[in-house]
């Protein structure tokens, strides 16, 4: 007789659960944000989290955008030669890399590498007690760890997106002269000409929020994690699936602020 | 005892889920006296301390540091608070990212008592009284031993000379003459700083030498506390078993948990 209770009293625990732990993130972030703000600031923990995530992660990100642009041009070009339309390659590459594919790669593949590698660690110092020691140490926790990694997720995205840009047109510009027979110089005039300012730079906006959302999520699970080297183990797997997850929805809602009419 | 006590704790309680960690501990440390707390392990002696710091947030009861309730303290007060406190973790909890210098002169650097410059050699400074080379402020914590790590944690728990010093297992893992020496530097905090210290410890001798009072926790509550001179005889079954490490007692080991 309680079935149908008993199914909707989980329903309704799951749920406020679900609810108190968003908004207990969301305090979390706003929590950080604030400390951001507020003196003293410490510009060297900022620019070794940004170096961290901007320089160190330039190799994997030039190269999967050049191959992503490769690609792009290859599969346009005999998917349109179906509706004799093969002169659009340039259009294509360009607006889908500016648009879409560039921050979103560039948003994954640093979610693989630093969102995995923030969660570790911040885990690590709060299951020896790293995090409970600087408390002691006249130091706050959230404005020592969390604020400059999001202020560098924040900053470090979009310079790598310029890049990934960059690359991916260069690597549909690759394809398109060398495979399959486009003039260069009329390429690049197609690409630019097509491309207007609000593809740029809502793609660099989606960047900036695809970084906060990376590092939040690596902050976020490893300050939570418990529970030694498993804990910490679950907390980087969490803070990659919930940072790649956050980056393709919040890639749709940003899409649909920009362009939808 | 007609000075109000450095620490207060009363009625303290602590549990993990359904795990009772804590049950109403209720003890007094005197200022510029040094306690040191026995139990046995897992008996709580850590959260109790991480209690008292407000790293933990207790279930309920008061910690009274100097007559004030920590926990009605505004965040800058107990900030401030914590600035005048000096702990050393159980497994040393050294940060790996930086190197050892700078985890000694941490908290000096942290309140602007000194310049990066300057932490170099107050580091030298702080090592040597630990009994470690000025070279080693350049190492990291993951290049040291187990017992150097204890010895550079506990100098970055002094560098800043703090009015009260919370020590869990200070000599736990370093060879007896190193205990020794550690032991000396604990009182000395007391002796020459005027710092109350607040020990956990197993090791009796060391109990003895540091301790001017011991308190015996066991299953969530204080269950002997006086002079720690009278450890091994002091008329408490409970206290008497864990000093002399006797297998028979009121003390059941839980072995098949
Ligand atoms: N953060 C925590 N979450 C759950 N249980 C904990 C936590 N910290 C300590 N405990 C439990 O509390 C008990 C006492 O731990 P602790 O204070 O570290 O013992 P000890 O007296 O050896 O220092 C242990 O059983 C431990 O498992
Ligand atoms: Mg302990």
């Amino acid at each position: 007789m309680s079935a149908p209770l008993n199914l909707l009293a989980l329903l309704g625990r799951t749920t406020l659960a679900a609810l108190s732990g968003v908004g207990a993130l969301v305090l979390f972030a706003g929590h950080a944000m604030l400390l951001l703000l507020r003196p003293p600031y410490g510009p060297r923990l900022f620019l070794r989290h940004f170096a961290e995530i901007a320089y160190f992660s330039l190799p994997v990100v030039a190269l999967t955008a050049l191959f992503t642009g490769m690609v792009l041009a290859l599969q346009t070009y005999t998917g349109f030669a179906r509706f004799n339309a093969e002169s659009a390659v340039a259009s294509v590459v360009v607006l889908s890399v500016t648009r879409e594919l560039g921050p979103v790669i560039t948003g994954l593949i640093v979610a693989g590498r630093i969102g995995a590698a923030m969660a570790a660690e911040i885990g690590t110092m709060r299951v020896t007690d790293q995090i409970d020691a600087l408390r002691t140490l006249s130091t706050d926790p959230m404005k020592y760890l969390v604020a400059p990694r999001l202020l560098a997720g924040l900053l470090a995205l979009p310079l790598l997106v310029v890049v990934a840009n960059l690359l991916g047109v260069f690597g549909g510009y690759l394809v398109g002269t060398m495979k399959l027979g486009f003039a260069g110089e009329a390429y690049l005039r197609n690409s630019w000409d097509v491309l207007e300012a609000i593809d740029v730079i809502s793609g660099l906006a989606k960047a900036s929020v695809f970084g906060f959302l990376i590092t939040l999520m690596g902050c976020w699970y490893g300050y939570n994690s418990q529970g030694g080297a498993q804990g910490v183990g679950q907390a980087t797997t969490k803070a990659v699936v919930a940072a790649s997850i956050l980056i393709l929805a919040s890639d749709y809602v940003l899409t649909e602020a920009f362009f939808a009419q | 005892m007609s000075e109000t006590p450095k620490i207060r704790l009363r009625g303290l309680s602590k549990s993990f889920g359904e795990k009772v960690v804590l049950e109403g501990v209720d003890l007094d440390v005197r200022a510029r006296h040094s306690m040191v707390l026995l139990g046995g392990s897992g008996s709580g002696k850590s959260v109790l301390v991480k209690c008292i710091l407000g790293l933990i947030p207790p279930d309920s009861g008061t910690v009274e540091i100097d007559g004030q309730d920590v926990r009605r303290l505004s965040g800058r007060d107990r900030a401030a608070l914590l600035d005048r406190i000096g702990m050393l973790f159980q497994n040393g909890a050294l940060f790996d990212s930086l190197p050892v210098w700078e985890n000694v002169c941490f908290k000096l650097l942290a309140q602007k008592r000194i310049t990066r410059r300057g932490a170099r050699d107050a580091a030298a400074e702080a090592l040597a009284q630990v009994g470690l080379a000025a070279s080693v402020g350049e190492l990291s914590p993951a290049e040291l031993s187990g017992g150097m790590q204890k010895r550079v944690a506990l100098a970055r728990a002094i560098a800043a000379r703090p009015d009260i010093i919370f020590f869990d297992e200070p000599t736990t893992g370093l060879d007896p003459i190193m205990g020794a020496v550690i032991d000396g530097l604990i009182v000395d905090c007391v002796e020459r700083l005027g710092a109350t210290a607040f020990s956990i410890t197993h090791d009796m001798a060391s109990a003895r030498r540091i301790g001017d009072d011991a308190a015996m926790i066991h299953k969530g509550r204080i269950v002997w506390s006086g002079s720690a001179e009278t450890l091994g005889r002091t008329g408490n079954a409970m206290a008497d078993q864990f000093a002399n490490g006797e297998r028979e007692g009121p003390i059941q080991m839980e072995l098949r948990r």
